[in-house]
């Protein structure tokens, strides 16, 4: 019961992107994922980055309204990890035994498309940003992205008020926007 | 600057910018016109979108942060340095398991065999080279093994006297002198055994360590001396690659092994030595080597213990340079006649064989208490 508690804690900081909640996630859970990766042909990079891919997916899901924690986080992390290591071993044309080891698992396929899906979206809004070239992606990222706000960004971009930093800004959303809707598909 | 303002407003609204009465307004707004309605919703996914992407990036960047935070800290590990390794690195991650398994095995292994090659060695006279006289610890082993224990009963060795070690000898003079390696005979006296088991006495005539070589006389009242023996002991003219054969009793029986002239020197050089090439092992020692021809050619005495067949034996000029000094202050020596032909010429390996085997002894050293 404690336990659960304290899952739901570091469920809710992983959420608020609180630091200290991801460290310990990330400790709880990163050496078995390794373990695993590495005695599957991978590398440490590789260890890393199904690992971190895996850590946003269990952030997705917590983020989302309709969650519920029906597994620990340890069996949900290691499913996930296992799943997306496997297909990309499978990718790389390499077939591996799918005996299953000591470790519990869970099926996170549906959760894994979800994020398979989010990551394209997220693929055609990059790919839309970096072919507007500059200054706009810079602009739009210093609003969008990492929030700063319309006074600091005409600073740090060099305009005289804000007032022509936003007109910028205008003309650059409006150019992002219809690039990124020409290649976004809503309900698709 | 219209659109400007009311995208702005929108923004607004979604982000719950707005004062109630602004907001009540704008949505009012929005009933009214379809196409304000429209662009809201539009915008609404496109911020959604956008931010999710933030989101996205700020917990990547939090991710590889408490990656290196973690590593450093050492609650993580990844076998060096982050990221950028080397490929040799990654190899030697990935297999280093694989390795310590290997190379466990390996070192077991190598300590089994050095532990059982240490405990069956004879005491060598240095780690290279292995004299081939046997000392009666094995000689005993192997009686054991055969399960019939020889007695010593009608034993011509003093009833007192101790086996220290056994070896191999050959007549160089049909009335009973023969030649054997020094290190056989670590004993006070000897007796030698021909080929048919028939025991004689004999005492040692001369020892010269510097040479390995020895002298002994056959002594006893049974032994009928040969009137002239079947080969010759050459002094020179041996050729690299020469067929060799040997006789000797690395056990109880005499046994019979083949080779070849493989350097005309031997150990280090040593010009008073052969390198030969056949199976020799403790007990060979003072054996006579032949050429294909019947011919004395040398006595083997020594093994390099670190390779497979390389033997050596001492020159047969080196038994006359030993009968030669001898002569001068020894009576007994002066009767030595080396036999100078051989007879065996152009027989069967088999036939030279057995006229041969007479000529070759086990020798057994005792000490008497």
């Amino acid at each position: 019961m404690k336990q659960e508690i304290n899952e739901q804690i570091l469920l809710r900081g992983l959420v608020n992107n609180d630091s200290k909640a991801i460290d310990a996630i990330y400790k709880e859970n990163f050496n078995m994922v390794q373990a695993f990766i590495l005695n599957n042909n991978g590398t440490y990079d590789d260890a890393r980055d199904v690992f971190q891919e895996a850590m946003i997916t269990l952030y997705e899901k917590a983020k989302s309204e309709s969650f519920v924690l029906t597994c620990q986080i340890k069996t949900y992390v290691y499913s996930v990890c296992r799943r997306l290591w496997l297909k990309k071993l499978q990718q790389k044309g390499r077939f591996v035994a799918q005996s299953d080891g000591l470790e519990e698992t869970v099926s996170v396929d549906e959760d894994l498309e979800i994020h398979e899906k989010r990551n394209a979206d997220f693929v055609i809004m990059e790919r839309a940003m970096s072919s507007l070239g500059e200054p706009c992606k810079s602009l739009l990222e210093a609003y969008y992205i990492n929030k700063k706000g319309m006074t600091e960004i005409s600073a740090e971009f060099g305009y005289t008020n804000a007032d022509n930093a936003k007109n910028q800004k205008y003309k650059c959303l409006m150019r992002l926007k219809k690039l990124f809707f020409t290649q976004y598909n809503i309900g698709d | 600057m219209e659109d400007i303002l009311l995208l702005e407003a929108i923004e607004r609204y979604l982000n719950d910018g707005m004062l109630e009465e602004e907001r009540a307004y704008f949505e009012q707004l929005r009933k009214n016109t379809p196409e304000i309605d429209q662009m809201v919703v539009e915008h609404k996914l496109f911020l959604h979108q956008i931010e999710a992407l933030s989101e996205h990036k700020n917990l990547r960047h939090s991710l590889h942060e408490s990656h290196s935070r973690l590593l450093d800290k050492g609650d993580i590990f990844e076998g060096g340095e982050i990221s950028t390794k080397g490929l040799v690195v990654q190899l030697w991650n990935r297999y280093k398991r694989v390795t310590a398994i290997a190379a466990s095995i390996a070192g077991i292994t190598a300590m089994a065999i050095s532990g059982l090659v240490a405990y069956f060695s004879p005491a060598a006279k240095n780690s290279q080279i292995e004299l081939l006289s046997r000392t009666i610890k094995q000689v005993v082993i192997n009686q054991n093994a055969l399960g019939a224990k020889i007695k010593e009963v009608d034993s011509k060795i003093p009833p007192n006297g101790e086996l220290t070690s056994s070896g191999s000898a050959f007549l160089i003079d049909g009335k009973g002198y023969l030649v054997t390696n020094a290190h056989v005979l670590q004993g006070s006296g000897a007796v030698v055994v021909n080929s048919k088991g028939q025991e004689y006495n004999a005492t040692i005539i001369n020892i010269d360590k510097a040479s390995d070589l020895a002298i002994l006389k056959i002594r006893d009242s049974e032994f009928e001396p040969f009137t002239s023996l079947p080969y010759s002991i050459k002094k020179s003219g041996i050729d690299l690659g020469e067929e060799l054969f040997t006789l000797g009793y690395p056990r109880e029986s005499i046994v019979y092994n083949m080779g070849y002239m493989s350097a005309l020197t031997g150990y280090k050089g040593d010009s008073s030595s052969y390198q030969i090439s056949l199976s020799a092992n403790p007990g060979n020692s003072g054996g006579p080597v032949f050429n294909k021809n019947g011919d004395v050619i040398g006595i083997i005495s020594n093994r390099e213990t670190s390779a497979e067949g390389v033997v050596f034996a001492i020159k047969s000029k080196g038994i006359y340079k030993l009968v030669d000094e001898l002569r001068d202050s020894d009576t007994a020596i002066q009767k030595i006649k080396m036999p100078a032909s051989s007879s065996l010429k152009g027989m069967a390996r088999t036939e030279q064989i057995k006229e041969v085997e007479d000529c070759v002894f086990l020798v057994k050293a005792y000490n008497q208490k």
